[in-house]
């Protein structure tokens, strides 16, 4: 737990100026929902961990994680294999919660409800934060229904008004162009990176507050990789964004804040450029140059 | 060969190993040999059988087939009757059986993968599913006969309805799950991930990723039980008569076999034969079917 408390000091410590006031609490204002989403300043945090500890059974996966998610930013968590960085995210839409003898206690705050509360409604939780996944996983639909499929679940919009809304999810995820002809064709048919794009479609069609990228290029070749860093970059002007990779270019590419993450703890956190040039611990440093991992 | 011995038999001791290793090479193709002959002569056989049974139903009943086997009733020995109420009273009792065992297995199928987990009633169900899966049939018969026949007074169609469906059952069951199982979990995290209550991601996609193969599962469960005869003697009985009142006894394609082959009368076997023959090419047509429903999704 020393150790831990180190970690937060010393975040608050490198984040500078700007980041103290994340990493200090969460401001009040910051909760507001959709107005503070259009006037909160940068770095407001939209997610705020406190004191996060995870269990996998009797394994203990995450160790007093403190970390704060800054509106509309990327943040990207990098570390080895089992370090904890996936078990965060799937803390932070409830994923967890699908298998018994996964259990969550600290607090992770969103818009002012804790997530991790047994009573959250786990339904709207992940409207407000959607994920996605390391391996697209399309639905075994037409493109239209799958992006259909997520907004029905949530809203009662007219057929037009739907319709549109396929069309805006589409055009963010840069797949309208390619699908626009094919909208009634099965899903599956499109290839690897243009089904991890109409993933990315489906979740925002949503309208989520936050965007969960679990190693979402890992199974994706180059090109296709390029495409879907763009995309991120362009996609945090309107969400927040976590990303877990295991490239550290790619988080070096992607991130405004990076975290480390070594054996279920939080070991740095800090502005992607100086994390990778300057780093303060001597692990991450270690991890960053290849030592390890 | 010769460019990697050169320098092997420069370590010491390997010229020995050499020869041993020859000695175990002649030893292992022998074992080899006489596997293989094994298993050739097995094959042989087991097509031998299996390729007698058919050319003496496609000779014996191919004889027998003729327009009036589809359009006439069973008839008196003599009278050249035809097969139109056993075809008919299958159609009947296997489809009705489909409809009523389909959805109880696609249920406790899904129940068993996606709701049972690890738990002890899921493992409960599913051993007690598959004992049902390997149950002699005739034991099904007499369940029914038991449960339907003797409380109602009377053989019916509605028990051989009842008996089939409880054999369509456990196959659905079966393949329901294991084609349920088959679908990655990542699938079902990201229908959860939208924030999709579970039914939805169970009823709008699972269902929907496994369907090719639940359908597979239903066909080959109807091929199983359009051949099923002891579950009918039992149940529906036969009926000589042209009836398709499901509270009567009913006609049915293998019973009909059953009673023609054993009888003393030519033309009765003869259509005995030509009765093997329709439900033979019948189950083969679906067993085509099935694989084509399942290679058309993949």
């Amino acid at each position: 737990m020393n150790q831990n408390t180190e970690t937060a000091a010393a975040m608050n410590a490198a984040a500078g100026t700007a980041q103290t006031a994340t990493a200090s609490g969460p401001a009040p204002g910051s909760f507001g929902g959709m107005a503070a989403r259009s006037s909160a300043a940068m770095n407001t945090a939209r997610i705020s961990i406190r004191d996060l500890n995870f269990f996998y059974g009797t394994n203990k996966a995450l160790k007093g994680i403190q970390l704060d998610f800054p509106e509309r930013q990327v943040t990207g968590m990098i570390g080895p294999s089992g370090c904890g960085k996936s078990t965060l995210l799937r803390v932070l839409n409830r994923m967890y919660s699908l298998y018994p003898g996964q259990r969550a206690e600290g607090r992770v705050m969103l818009d002012g409800e804790n997530i991790v509360d047994p009573d959250m409604d786990l339904n709207a939780l992940r409207a407000k934060i959607g994920m996605v996944f390391q391996k697209p996983t399309p639905f075994p639909m037409t493109i239209h229904e799958n992006i259909a499929f997520g907004i029905r679940l949530h809203e009662k919009l007219s057929r037009a008004e739907t319709e549109e809304r396929v069309e805006w999810a589409l055009t963010r995820a840069a797949l309208w162009g390619e699908v626009k002809d094919r909208l009634h064709s099965s899903a599956m048919g499109l290839s690897g990176g243009q089904q991890q794009r109409l993933c990315i479609a489906r979740t925002i069609a949503v309208r989520p507050e936050v965007i969960l990228f679990d190693e979402p290029t890992s199974a994706l070749d180059p090109i296709s990789t390029l495409k879907i860093e763009e995309l991120i970059d362009e996609l945090k002007q309107d969400f927040t964004i976590a990303i877990v990779t295991h490239n550290m270019q790619q988080a070096a590419r992607c991130a405004d804040q990076v975290a480390f993450f070594y054996l279920g703890e939080l070991v740095e956190v800090a502005p992607a450029a100086q994390l990778f040039t300057a780093p303060r611990e001597k692990r991450t440093q270690e991890y960053i140059t290849g030592r390890f991992g | 060969m010769s460019a990697t011995t050169a320098p092997r038999s420069s370590i010491p001791g390997r010229a020995k190993d050499q020869s041993a290793s020859a000695a175990l090479g002649r030893r292992r193709a022998r074992t080899d040999g006489i596997i293989r002959a094994l298993c050739t002569i097995a094959t042989v056989l087991g097509l031998l059988f299996l390729v007698s049974i058919l050319a003496t139903l496609l000779v014996k009943g191919a004889s027998g087939i003729s327009l009036n086997v589809f359009t006439d009733v069973t008839r008196p020995p003599g009278s050249h009757g035809g097969l139109l109420n056993p075809i008919i009273g299958s159609l009947i009792q296997v489809a009705l059986a489909t409809l009523l065992g389909t959805p109880i297995g696609l249920l406790v199928g899904t129940y068993l993968a996606e709701y049972a987990g690890n738990g002890r009633f899921g493992q409960v169900v599913r051993f007690v599913s598959d004992v049902l899966l390997s149950a002699p049939s005739i034991l099904i018969g007499l369940f029914v006969y038991q449960l339907l026949v003797l409380p109602f007074g009377g053989f019916s169609g509605w028990a051989g309805v009842v008996a089939l469906a409880i054999i369509v059952i456990p196959v659905v069951v079966r393949t329901t799950e294991d084609m349920l199982r088959l679908i990655p979990n990542t699938l079902r995290e990201a229908v959860i991930g939208l924030g999709a209550p579970k039914w939805k991601m169970v009823v709008l996609v699972c269902w929907r990723a496994a369907i090719s193969g639940i359908i597979t599962g239903v066909l080959l469960a109807v091929a199983r039980v359009a051949g099923e005869t002891a579950p009918l003697l039992f149940t529906s009985l036969g009926n000589l008569n042209w009836s398709v009142n499901l509270s009567q006894p009913m006609s049915s394609l293998p019973i009909t076999i059953y009673s023609y082959a054993g009888s003393p009368y030519e033309d009765w076997i003869t259509l005995a034969w030509t009765g093997a023959l329709i439900i033979t090419l019948g189950v083969l047509g679906l067993n085509i079917l099935a694989r084509a429903v399942l290679r058309a999704r993949r």
